[in-house]
C-alpha cells in the first residue's frame, strides 16, 4: 500500500471552505485522511514524507475549456503535451474541446480520446463532445450514446449555433438526458470576419470589429431558449457587461445557467492587442476595461462560476500574420492559476473563493468527482506558493505551442507540485 | 355482451365521425359492442351483409395507406356499399385542384359516407362543415385517428375486459402522431392511466395538459404497465432533426425484451403500423405471439370500420343526406 504524507501545508478546500494548517494523508491515489490534527505528533508512520514548508495544499484545478490539436493537428498540440503543461500549472484534469480532426461527434471517438489520454496523458482528461455533427449547428449528435460512451458535456466550442429551432431542439433533447450543454454566445453574422472588439481602438487600428452585443444578443436568446427547454446551460466564456448582468438576472429567476470567464478576459483589455500583437487575438475578443473590471466583480460576487484558461495552441504559422488574418487563440494552462489570482492580490475575493472556480465549482458543473479534499477522493492535488512573484518566459512552457498573451507579464503565485491520483506529475525543479 | 347496439337505434350522436376527443363513453362502448357482432361476422364463411345496399362510400386518401384504406374498403363493400376509391395521385389533386374543390366535386356524385386522409391537421373538420355526406376521418396531421383508436380499444378490451386502472404506455413520436392523440383521449375517458414516453423533442409542449403522466426514460415509463403501445418514427425524423439516429433511437425507445421487462408480467404489446424494425420495436418483440397484438389490431380495425359505417348510416335518411 502506497502511502504519501504531506506535513506542514495550509490546506485549503473551497468546497467545505476549509482554510487551515495541517496535514494530509494519501493511501492508494486516494486521500485517506487531512485536518489540522493530522500528523500533529509527526508520526506518518511508514508514508512517503512531503513537507509542504506551509505552503498551500489544494485539490488541483479543473480545466473547463482546453483544446488540443490531437487528433488531427498534433503538431499544435498533442494530449500528452497539453498534460504536460497543465500539470505545471497545477491543472490534474483537462476538460478537452471536440473541435479536433475529426471532430469528437461520434461515440467511438469519445472513447478514442479516453484510451490515447490513458496511454499519454500525465493528468485526468475529459472529453466534451460536439452538439451538432461536425460542428455545423444543423444536425445534432447522439447525445444519449456520447454521454454513455463518457462525454461530460455538449458543445460546439467557439461557434454560436446560429438557428434557434436547432438549438431549442438540441437542448429539449439534452435535457432528456440530462446532459449540460456549453456554449458559446457570439452571433455569427454580427461577428462575421470581425477581429476585435467594436470601440474607438479597434477603429485607429482599422481592424474589422464585433460590438459586445453581438455575445449579449446570444446570450439573451439563450436564456430564453433555456427558460423554454429546462436543460442545464453553461456559458463557456462570456466577456462583457451586459452578459453577465443577463446571466445574474437569470439565476436569479432560478434558471439552470451557469458562466464561465477565461484568466485572460480577467487580467487584459482590448488595449492589450497594442501594435497588432496577434497572440492577444481571442475569440470571444479582448474587451474594453469597464468590462474586463466587470469580470473580475462577476468572479467576486460568484454570478461568473468558474474561470478557464481556454487553451487553444496555435503554431506560429498561423499566429505569424496580419491581425485580421492571424489565428483565434492563447495557450493558457500554464498562467491559469496566476491569471486568476491576480484577483486575490487586488484584494477583491479570497484566496479560496478564487480556488473554488477551478475546482469545487467545474466538478459540480460537470458532475465530476474530485476538485475538493474529501475523504476517498482521488488525490489530485496541487502545492503552490500564492505569493511568490515570477515573469511570464515563453521559453519555460510545456506546452507544444508558445502563443502566450503573457510573455514578459508579472505575476505572483507558482505551482511547486503537482499530483494526479497521489502520483507526482509535476515538481519545480528548484524552488527559487 | 350487452347487444342493444345491435338494435337499431343510434348510437352516434353526430353524422360525422371526426376524433374520439368529442365522443361519449357511451357512444364508444356501443361502437366497440357493435364491432364484436362484426368480428364475429368477419369469422364466419359468408362475410357479407347488406346493411349498406345503395349506398356510396368514397376513400379520399391524400397519404399513402395501406391498413387504413384498405381495411375501409372492405368494411363498406362487406356491408354492401358501392366503395369508390379515388387515387389522389393520378387525379386532379396532382394538378394543383384545392381539398375542398375535389371534396365538392366528388359530393355532387352524391356519396353517402367520405372516408379522408389528408397530411393537415383540421382537414376532416373542414369538409365536413362544407359537405352534405358524412365524413369520417382517417387520419388529420398530427390531430386525431379515431378508428385507429376504436380498434386499439377493442383489442385491449377483448384481451383485458375493462379500461378501468389499466395503465398504458404510449411511446415514440408523440408530436406528430394523431394516433397518439386519439388514444389518450379515448383510453382516459374509459378509466385507463395513459403514459407518455419520448425523448422532449418528440413530446409536444403541454403534453401533461392531457392529463397524463410523462416520461424521459422507457425503463421508467414501462414500470407496472399492463399495455405498450409503439408509435411509429418517420424516417425524416430520425436524422438529426428531432433525434439524432436510428441507433440512438433505438438504444434508448426502441422497444426490446429487456425493456419490456419492466412491463407487467403478460402485458400487451401494440402498434398501429407500419412498423420500422430496429428503430422503435425489435423484430424479437413484435413476432412474440405471447405479447404482441399488431396482427389482431389488423383484424380488429375491419370490425370497427363496420361498425362505424353503420353507425352513421343509422343517421343517414332513406335518400341519404344528399336526398334534398
Amino acid at each position: 500500500m502506497k502511502r504519501l504524507a504531506f506535513i506542514n501545508a495550509r490546506l485549503i478546500d473551497p468546497a467545505s471552505k476549509l482554510d487551515a494548517t495541517g496535514g494530509l494523508l494519501v493511501e492508494d491515489g486516494l486521500i485517506r485522511d487531512f485536518g489540522a490534527r493530522l500528523f500533529r505528533d509527526g508520526k506518518p508512520g511508514d508514508a512517503e514524507v512531503i513537507d509542504c514548508g506551509g505552503h498551500v495544499l489544494s485539490p488541483g484545478l479543473i480545466d473547463m475549456r482546453v483544446s488540443t490539436g490531437e487528433p488531427g493537428s498534433e503538431h499544435r498540440e498533442t494530449l500528452e503535451s497539453a498534460s504536460h503543461a497543465a500539470a505545471a500549472g497545477g491543472v490534474t484534469t483537462i476538460v478537452v474541446m471536440p473541435n479536433t480532426d475529426p471532430v469528437i461527434d461520434e461515440p467511438s471517438l469519445v472513447d478514442f480520446i479516453g484510451r490515447r489520454a490513458a496511454a499519454t496523458a500525465k493528468v485526468r482528461v475529459v472529453p466534451m463532445a460536439a452538439l451538432t455533427k461536425q460542428l455545423a449547428g444543423e444536425v445534432m449528435t447522439e447525445i444519449g450514446l456520447l454521454k454513455e460512451a463518457g462525454a461530460v458535456a455538449f458543445t460546439d466550442v467557439d461557434r454560436t449555433i446560429a438557428n434557434a429551432r436547432v438549438m431549442r431542439r438540441c437542448l429539449a433533447y439534452a435535457h432528456t438526458f440530462g446532459a449540460l450543454v456549453v456554449g458559446h454566445a457570439e452571433d455569427p453574422e454580427l461577428s462575421a470576419g470581425t477581429a476585435m472588439n467594436e470601440g474607438e481602438f479597434a477603429m485607429r487600428l482599422g481592424i474589422p470589429a464585433a460590438p459586445s452585443m453581438a455575445e449579449t444578443i446570444i446570450v439573451e436568446r439563450d436564456i430564453r431558449l433555456v427558460e423554454l427547454t429546462g436543460a442545464r446551460y453553461h456559458f463557456a466564456q462570456i466577456s462583457c457587461r451586459a452578459s453577465l448582468d443577463a446571466i445574474a438576472d437569470a439565476k436569479g429567476r432560478g434558471l439552470p445557467i451557469t458562466c464561465g470567464v477565461s484568466a485572460h478576459h480577467l487580467s487584459l483589455n482590448e488595449l492589450d492587442v497594442g501594435a497588432y500583437f496577434t497572440f492577444r487575438k481571442v475569440k470571444p475578443p479582448l474587451r474594453s476595461e469597464s468590462d474586463r473590471a466587470a469580470m473580475v466583480e462577476g468572479v467576486a460576487s460568484g454570478d461568473i462560476d468558474v474561470i478557464v484558461s481556454s487553451h487553444d495552441p496555435q503554431a506560429a504559422d498561423t499566429k505569424r500574420q496580419p491581425f485580421a488574418q492571424a489565428a483565434f487563440g492563447v495557450v493558457g494552462l500554464e498562467t491559469l492559476l496566476p491569471a486568476a489570482l491576480t484577483i486575490y492580490h487586488s484584494g477583491r475575493a479570497s484566496l479560496s473563493h478564487v480556488l473554488e472556480t477551478m475546482t469545487a465549482a467545474p466538478a459540480r458543473i460537470l458532475g465530476l468527482e474530485g476538485g475538493s479534499l474529501a475523504k476517498g477522493s482521488p488525490a489530485d492535488l496541487m502545492l503552490f506558493d500564492p505569493d511568490e512573484p515570477f515573469l511570464v518566459d515563453p521559453t519555460e512552457l510545456h506546452s507544444r505551442a508558445r502563443n502566450t498573451p503573457f510573455e514578459d507579464r508579472r505575476f505572483q503565485g507558482r505551482v511547486l507540485k503537482t499530483f494526479v491520483g497521489g502520483i507526482c506529475v509535476y515538481s519545480q525543479e528548484i524552488p527559487r | 355482451m350487452r347487444s342493444a347496439a345491435l338494435d337499431e337505434g343510434p348510437i352516434l350522436q353526430t353524422s360525422h365521425l371526426l376524433g374520439t376527443e368529442a365522443l361519449s363513453v357511451d357512444e364508444i362502448i356501443g361502437l366497440l359492442d357493435l364491432a364484436e357482432h362484426y368480428v364475429t361476422l368477419n369469422r364466419s364463411a359468408e362475410k357479407k351483409s347488406a346493411l349498406l345496399r345503395g349506398r356510396t362510400l368514397i376513400n379520399l386518401f391524400y397519404e399513402a395507406s395501406t391498413r387504413t384504406q384498405s381495411s375501409f374498403e372492405l368494411a363498406g363493400k362487406r356491408l354492401g356499399a358501392d366503395v369508390l376509391n379515388m387515387a389522389v395521385k393520378t387525379s386532379s389533386v396532382s394538378k394543383g385542384e384545392t381539398l375542398i374543390d375535389t371534396a365538392t366535386t366528388l359530393n355532387a356524385m352524391r356519396p353517402d359516407i367520405l372516408v379522408v386522409r389528408h397530411q393537415a391537421s383540421g382537414a376532416a373538420e373542414l369538409l365536413s362543415r362544407k359537405l352534405n355526406c358524412c365524413v369520417v376521418n382517417a387520419g388529420d396531421g398530427s390531430h386525431e385517428h379515431p378508428t385507429q383508436a376504436l380498434l386499439d380499444a377493442l383489442t385491449i378490451r377483448r384481451h383485458l375486459r375493462s379500461f378501468e386502472g389499466l395503465v398504458v404506455a404510449i411511446c415514440g413520436d408523440v408530436a406528430h402522431s394523431r394516433v397518439a392523440r386519439s388514444n389518450i383521449h379515448l383510453l382516459s375517458k374509459m378509466g385507463a392511466r395513459v403514459r407518455l414516453i419520448a425523448p422532449r423533442t418528440l413530446l409536444p409542449a403541454d403534453a401533461d395538459r392531457f392529463g397524463v403522466e410523462i416520461f424521459h426514460d422507457m425503463r421508467e415509463g414501462l414500470k407496472g404497465v399492463d399495455i405498450v403501445m409503439m408509435l411509429r418514427l418517420q424516417l425524416e425524423r430520425m436524422s438529426g432533426a428531432f433525434v439524432p439516429s436510428a441507433r440512438e433511437y433505438f438504444h434508448f425507445y426502441g422497444l426490446d425484451a429487456e425493456k419490456l421487462k419492466n412491463a407487467k408480467p403478460g402485458a400487451l404489446v401494440m402498434h398501429p403500423g407500419p412498423m420500422n424494425r430496429g428503430v422503435e420495436i425489435d423484430s424479437a418483440v413484435a413476432d412474440d405471439i405471447e405479447v404482441s397484438v399488431i396482427q389482431e389490431q389488423v383484424e380488429m380495425g375491419v370490425a370497427i370500420r363496420m361498425a362505424v359505417l353503420d353507425a352513421l348510416s343509422r343517421g343517414l335518411a332513406a335518400g341519404g343526406r344528399n336526398a334534398r
